[in-house]
């Protein structure tokens, strides 16, 4: 493949998709250790309706406006959750699984009744993102990463999920040793003086922030997979959590570029005409990577290893 | 304004006696789960210095009276003081030792982790460990008997290694008050013996020492004081005077037959 083709066609879908698997799998881990893992999956469920409603009251598909839909959306949820829990008596489980479950339902039907033609924004576009799309025209060749010209036409998208990647990174950097404490042990760290509930909030909307804007770019089902898959698979290659971590980015890495690759070429290699969608193989090669972890991860078994 | 609020929130009374000034204080302590007081309008003081183990039947309210105290659990009243200053001030000077059930041991750690946590204050959000930390850390390991194990991940410990885990941890951080919520749960008779020998020495360093505690038959051998609970409180004092056989029927009741009240050595 030459650079004349890879650059403009493939080079912002893989990164984007790497930024994305990276920026939902550093809070991932915590999540999973925590025994919250499904957390990413509720979030990336409830904002649906609060990111449609955002567009159809801003007419465009922009950071802001969206961030802050999904923001009410997942306010909305927390409130719906604990009426049911109360009004109704029914065990917090299932409220959060109805409830969920019912916002993006409803975003689904509100998607489907408004006029998104303009933007890429519908049913097939939540559930799997566009990453396909998110193509790189001005270039030319290796040489246009050098070409302010070209720059200049990146797709938004590139930037908007660097800076979440960023911005999760120093999240987790900053606040290691209070995430870890609180996470292993919430009762010492509350004596301590930790803000554990703070703490924990801020775990929650630090992850809403990478599902919101992954979800932009890759769709919901990848941002599911992204927040469970590599730290699920990370934690079978090692008993330290910094190692693990770290493990989570290789294997985010390697699922968003092999899934992309494999997505295009795939399909071509076994002698079919099209390729399929990047986000569906993404996930499906995370889902393989935490298999083979299973089989083979030297610390697997946790306490018996 | 503030300063009102702050004050009566963190338990000073405001007719204007003196705090308590014992390490810790607790005032009228009521907590409860849904409907049902779990522990009942709680008076206790901790003197510096002494032992206390706080003893009553299961559901009888000693681990939730640990926790309110500490601000962990949310009480319905009741107030706390720590050498005789709002909780929040005197935080660097309370090592808690939290039941060894309440955490996930798979955790991916090493024991010589769950140490330096203990040292979390001294290390900040950011600051580096550095071998001084680590010498901290192996030491305190080495008072419970347990340094060789600094690189073993949590989970491969047996149950008395792990709760030695979290002495050393509790005394890396150094602090002047042990709480403890009931160190001997299923361990071992060499850990029963390493844990009770480095609480004593706190004691003889002057700390103070609370736990709460299950195995009557040990009460007068380990501890000097004793704090009886059924959800309000039954006697508290030393273990001569508030030990006794009295005391632990109105606790126990039923639960504790004649013939077992018989075979502790009770006061009197």
């Amino acid at each position: 493949m030459s650079g004349a083709e890879f650059v403009p066609l493939s080079l912002t879908p893989i990164l984007i998709g790497v930024f994305a698997a990276i920026a939902c799998a550093l809070p991932g881990n915590f999540l999973v250790l925590r025994r919250q893992a499904l957390i990413g999956d509720a979030i990336s469920h409830v904002v649906l309706p609060g990111i449609v409603v955002a567009f159809l009251i801003t007419g465009t598909v922009s950071t802001w406006p969206m961030m802050i839909g999904a923001a009410a959306a997942a306010l909305l949820a927390v409130l719906l959750i604990e009426a049911i829990r109360r009004l109704g008596g029914i065990e917090p489980g299932a409220a959060m699984g109805v409830v969920f479950t019912t916002m993006f339902a409803g975003g689904v039907l509100l998607l489907e009744r408004s006029d998104t033609s303009t933007v890429h924004l519908d049913v097939e576009h939540a559930l799997m993102g566009n990453l396909e799309s998110l193509i790189w025209l001005d270039a030319f060749g290796w040489g246009s990463l050098l070409d302010p010209e070209a720059l200049a036409g990146l797709p938004p998208e590139l930037f908007r999920m660097g800076l979440s990647m960023i911005g999760v990174i120093a999240f987790v950097w900053l606040f290691w040793r209070p995430l870890k404490i609180s996470t292993f042990d919430e009762g010492f760290a509350q004596v301590m003086g930790m803000r554990t509930n703070l703490i924990g909030m801020s775990l929650v909307a630090v992850s809403a922030l990478a599902a919101v804007a992954a979800f932009d770019a890759v769709g919901s089902i990848i941002v599911i997979a992204m927040f469970i898959c590599p730290p699920a698979a990370a934690r079978l290659m090692t008993n330290r959590l910094a190692a693990q971590v770290g493990w989570s980015v290789i294997f985010a890495t390697l699922s968003a570029v092999l899934g992309y690759v494999l997505a295009g070429y795939g399909p071509l290699w076994l002698g079919a005409e099209d390729s399929v969608s990047a986000a569906g193989m993404i996930a499906t090669v995370s889902g393989i990577v935490l298999g083979l972890a299973a089989v083979f991860g030297p610390a697997r078994g946790g306490t018996q290893g | 304004m503030k300063r009102i609020a702050l004050a009566s929130t963190d338990g000073q009374t405001m007719t204007g006696e003196a705090p308590d000034q014992s390490p810790i204080a607790i005032r009228g302590m009521t907590v409860s789960y849904g409907q049902k007081p779990v522990v009942f309008s709680v008076d206790a003081t901790f003197p510096e210095g002494s032992m206390t183990a706080i003893i009553g039947p299961n559901g009888a309210g000693k681990s939730t009276l640990l926790k309110a105290s500490l601000g962990i659990l949310r009480p319905l009243s009741g107030t706390v003081t720590v050498f005789g200053q709002p909780l929040n001030s005197q935080r660097h000077r309370i090592a808690y030792v939290p039941q060894r059930a309440s955490v996930d041991w798979d955790f991916p750690t090493t024991v010589l982790d769950v140490v330096l946590m203990g040292l979390s204050r001294e290390l900040g959000l950011l600051r580096l460990v550095r071998p001084r930390h680590r010498d901290k850390a192996i030491e305190c390991l080495s008072r419970v008997g347990m340094a060789e194990f600094a690189d073993r991940q949590i989970g491969q410990l047996s149950g008395g290694q792990q709760q030695r885990v979290f002495l050393a941890r509790a005394l890396a951080q150094g602090a002047d008050l042990y709480l403890l919520d009931e160190p001997f749960a299923g361990v071992d008779a060499a850990t029963e013996k390493a844990i009770i020998a480095v609480l004593k020495t706190l004691k003889a360093e002057g700390k103070t020492v609370v736990s709460v505690h299950h195995d009557l038959s040990t009460v007068s051998d380990y501890f000097d004081r004793v704090l009886i609970l059924n959800t309000s409180k039954i006697a508290e004092g030393s273990v001569a005077d508030a030990f006794t056989e009295a005391n632990l029927q109105a606790a126990y009741g039923g639960r504790l037959a004649t013939a077992q009240v018989a075979g502790i050595p009770v006061a009197g």
